[in-house]
């Protein structure tokens, strides 16, 4: 019963949980608050969730673990950013359409600005959707030219994407005065705050205040769990099906007369996706929008949290995602607390690399198929 | 060597060999003299590469338990574990696939490890290893070599600049540079030459074996064996079933004692019903009629009609192949490894590139599209079946139902095209249905298809098929790797599925008693061509002539491919 137990969890799950277990308990004693604790890991966990879902359609199909995140999120944060950019425009327009088209009438002026919060977070993922996608199909075709080296390539796809950005970012024709730099007037800031726009604005979305340290995200959560949900759909319609078959014998696939690079490629477009819908909704919680090597060292968080959870390089799962990520966050917060009231020193980054490298390596190691 | 005459270089006792309980070599006996050359025929798997694996001492044998029997040389008793002794001791051995340094130049592969050093100060001090070459001395040696075969080949020449033939003559020239060899096996030196090649590397062996060399020779050709070798053994099953002085041969008894008599009379006993026929132009017609069990269609029209099929499977090319099935036949290609038969079910599904024309019910099939080869109501069962032929990873319902759910839209719920999602009750009904008809033992339709035996996952890949409801069903090897009563099963539920469906089957095995016990016709495949069409109650005898390339000269010079153009005219 146990052994069956510890094979079907795993014994890296285990280990994390017992550990983080015994965190939770040691925290009272070294005079931390169990519940700022727990609101943090429920808050990391919503902000980090949807950017793990994004690993998802690359593993079943195959492509490995989407080491190319950054990409994603590079749509996110152009979508995040023109949100602010064209804020006042947009709202215009909606108010225009609603005195143009009778069914679209409740867009009164008094609608748009009262709901000028969600409408402008809503834009920011409309307008980083079809970016991901235009980006996902390039990356999908180059990952399709590479097969056997996916994560290898993916890896330097997002190193040098986030580089290439670095440039644009500073040559990109913004005006907005909260996001560029004030002495010069022109070129985006490093960090942008969102403040005014869309801060918060799931985290606060029926928020349950269970004490003055305990806030459940239930918007955020609920979010998570929608984008879950179409997830877990997709992967079971017919297109998913083939996809995962894809995933589990390209040769299979082919004889079964499924086009195997365009399943390839859908895979890569709807991770990118989720990247970018991912980075947008960690923003609105985190408060500001982080450019230029923002998004580099994104994509090994997300990775480390679905092996976490019991993914293997070629098979994941929803729930991988949702063990692993509430596992890794709750390392992640629990740990500098806790380990920096005992040992009166930062333990937590050297924990955290050891967390995230370690899962890395102890699963591509274990990589069955040759 | 002084050997006197009497005494024969080379002498085997009762050799046997046994891998992990499964006999592949028993009570092997006879012996070579200097300068004769023995031609070892067989079919494959009969234990020709086991034996020469034997007597090279490959590692291989070494290390699954070693041999049975006794082996002299030079009347002393040998035992080799490694193949440096065996090269030591005077044992050459050309291989069927090269082993040479590409970048390397026929020289340098020649004498490799070999080489004629300058003698300097620096390799007084320290060892051998780092003097220099004599590169004109080794010139002059690798060029002797090469002439003592009769060809035109420049040392200097790049090994991957050369033509494959000139290859086989490298490796040859290497051996017999050895200045000690006395014994050289070639497997199969003539299967990449062209015919003009191997004529000169004919005589270049004669030549050799009048130096005191003593050969032993594997080939498929058997005309080439008669031709040069001066006796014949022929191993069927592990077994020496003949010895003989190849005067005293002929190639038909020769291809008759390679297939078996035995498993022939068990054959014909089998098929008893059927009428001896002689192979005639343009009864294929009534060929047909003989073994048609299903239904009495008058139906004279192909189901698929195959022209000038060329495909590009690697190992298994198909050069040019035109041939005809009729509806509801069961039709099966045969012939030897490496030859082409898996080649063309795999080309005609889109697999793998091909080009020519494939006529299915009369309409032109779109080649190198499994998509469009499915939806014509085509259905393939893969002779690689962990690679192509399973989701080892995926539970067998998705094994069974996914190629049906991806093309004919089974299995699904939802709108077409806009939204549908799997039905996996649905799948897992069906599944069930199949594995209680075939008796497919597992725990269920969710257990992966990668936990059951062979036999077990073969079945799956028949599933697979069946559920698409196929007007024709390709099948390659379908006993492969599955145990006999797993291996009847599958021919049996093959045979029902076409009586009660009318289905038209092509299945291509190596395995020529099973292709003669279940099909109505059988072509033999080979060099990538079809040597001959043959209604399963020819003669095994005629079989084996085809496979071996006999077919111009046999059952009075009739091509069988103008039998096909017949055939169509009547059709």
């Amino acid at each position: 019963m146990i052994g069956k137990f510890i094979k079907s969890a795993g014994w890296p799950r285990i280990i994390i949980a017992a550990f983080l277990l015994g965190l939770f308990i040691a925290a009272p004693f070294v005079g931390v608050n169990i519940y700022t604790s727990f609101n943090n890991t429920l808050v990391r966990f919503g902000m980090n969730g949807i950017m793990v879902l994004a690993m998802i359609p690359m593993v079943q199909a195959g492509c490995g673990l989407n080491f190319g995140l950054p990409l994603g999120i590079i749509a996110g944060l152009l979508g995040a950013t023109l949100s602010i950019e064209l804020n006042t425009q947009i709202l215009e327009w909606l108010v225009k359409f609603g005195t143009q088209y009778k069914y679209l009438s409740f867009l009164s002026q008094e609608f748009v600005t009262a709901y000028r919060q969600p409408i402008g977070f809503a834009s920011a993922i409309i307008i980083a959707i079809p970016i991901a996608a235009v980006l996902g199909w390039f990356y999908g075709k180059l990952l399709n030219r590479v097969k056997g080296d996916e994560m290898m390539i993916a890896t330097y796809v997002g190193f040098s994407s986030v580089s290439f950005m670095c440039i644009a970012w500073l040559l990109l024709p913004y005006k907005h005065p909260t996001m560029v730099w004030g002495y010069a007037g022109r070129g985006l800031r490093t960090t942008i705050s969102v403040e005014g726009y869309w801060l918060r604005i799931l985290n606060d979305a029926l928020a349950i205040d269970v004490n003055e340290h305990l806030r459940i995200p239930t918007g955020m959560l609920i979010f998570f769990a929608v984008t879950a949900v179409i997830v877990w759909i997709f992967m079971r319609t017919k297109t998913g099906t083939a996809l995962t078959a894809v995933g589990s014998n390209p040769e299979f696939a082919r004889a079964s007369g499924v086009n195997v690079d365009r399943m390839r490629t859908i895979s890569v477009v709807m991770s990118t996706i989720l990247g970018a819908v991912g980075i947008i909704v960690y923003e609105q919680s985190f408060g500001f929008i982080q450019l230029y090597m923002g998004p580099f060292y994104m994509a090994l968080p997300a990775v480390a949290s679905i092996l976490l959870g019991g993914a293997s390089v070629n098979k994941a799962s929803i729930l991988n995602v949702i063990i692993g990520t509430f596992l890794f966050q709750g390392i992640l917060t629990m740990t500098p607390s806790v380990f920096n009231s005992v040992f009166q020193t930062d333990m937590s980054e050297v924990i955290r690399l050891i967390v995230s490298n370690g899962m890395i390596l102890y699963a591509l190691t274990r990589k069955v198929r040759a | 060597m002084d050997n006197n005459n009497n005494q024969p270089l080379l002498r085997l006792e009762h050799i046997g060999k046994e891998y992990y309980g499964n006999r592949v070599l028993s009570d092997i006996s006879f012996e070579i003299n200097p300068g004769e050359i023995i031609g070892l025929v067989g079919e494959n798997g009969a234990g020709k590469s086991t034996l020469l694996n034997i007597l090279f001492g490959n590692s291989v044998i070494h290390s699954t338990g070693g041999y049975d029997g006794n082996i002299y040389l030079d009347e002393k008793l040998v035992h080799f574990t490694t193949p440096h002794q065996a090269l030591a001791a005077g044992i050459g051995m050309v291989h069927q696939e090269f082993s040479l340094i590409p970048g390397f130049s026929a020289t340098e592969n020649i004498l490799l490890n070999r080489e004629v050093l300058n003698g300097s100060l620096m390799s007084y001090v320290f060892s051998e290893r780092v003097s220099t070459l004599d590169r004109s001395e080794m010139h002059k040696r690798a060029l002797t070599a090469i002439n003592t075969l009769g060809v035109n080949i420049s040392p200097d020449m790049l090994v991957n600049e050369m033509p494959v033939g000139y290859k086989q003559f490298i490796e040859i020239a290497r051996e017999i540079d050895r200045k000690n060899t006395r014994i050289l096996f070639l497997d199969e030196p003539t299967a990449v030459l062209t015919e003009s090649e191997a004529e000169i590397l004919l005589s270049a062996l004669k030549k050799l074996a009048r130096s005191g060399i003593a050969i032993i020779f594997i080939s498929h050709r058997l005309s080439e064996i008669k031709e040069l070798c001066s006796r014949i053994l022929v191993l069927r099953d592990g077994k020496l079933i003949t010895d003989q002085k190849s005067e005293d041969l002929t190639l038909r008894q020769i291809a008759s004692l390679m297939v078996g008599r035995e498993s022939l009379r068990k054959e014909e006993k089998l098929i008893e019903d059927i009428p001896e026929q002689p192979v005639e132009i343009g009864d294929i017609n009534e060929t047909l009629d003989l073994g048609q069990k299903p239904k009495k269609k008058k139906k004279k029209k192909p189901a698929l009609k195959v022209e000038h099929l060329w495909v590009d499977m690697p190992g298994e090319t198909v050069r040019d192949v035109s041939f005809e099935v009729m509806r509801g036949e069961i039709f099966g290609i045969g012939g030897l490894a490496g030859h082409g038969k898996l080649g063309i079910p795999n080309g005609i599904m889109g697999l793998y590139p091909a080009g020519g024309k494939v006529r299915l019910f009369g309409k032109r099939l779109t080649l190198n599209r499994p998509r469009v080869a499915l939806n014509r109501k085509m259905a393939f069962v893969s002779e690689d079946r962990r690679g192509v032929g399973l989701l080892l990873d995926e539970p067998l319902d998705w094994n069974i139902t996914f190629t049906a759910m991806q093309n004919q839209g089974r299995f699904l719920l939802g709108i077409p095209y806009i939204f549908q999602v799997r039905n996996e009750f649905a799948m897992a009904k069906e599944a069930q249905k199949f594995i209680d008809a075939l008796g497919i033992k597992c725990t269920g339709t969710s257990q992966k298809a990668g936990e059951l035996s062979g036999g077990n996952q073969q079945k799956v890949c028949l599933a697979k098929a069946f559920v698409l409801q196929p007007d024709i069903l390709l099948i390659c090897e379908p006993t492969r790797g599955i145990d006999i009563g797993a291996k009847t099963l599958v021919l049996d539920t093959l045979k029902e599925y076409n009586k009660e469906h009318g289905t038209t089957i092509i299945i291509t095995s190596s395995e020529l008693e099973e292709l003669r016990s279940v099909c109505n016709r059988v072509a033999i495949v080979d060099e990538g061509r079809i040597a001959g069409v043959l209604p399963a109650s020819s003669s095994a005898e005629d079989f084996g002539m085809l496979m071996m390339g006999q077919n111009s000269n046999f059952v009075g010079g009739e091509e069988v491919n103008t039998n096909e153009k017949e055939g169509e005219n009547i059709a």
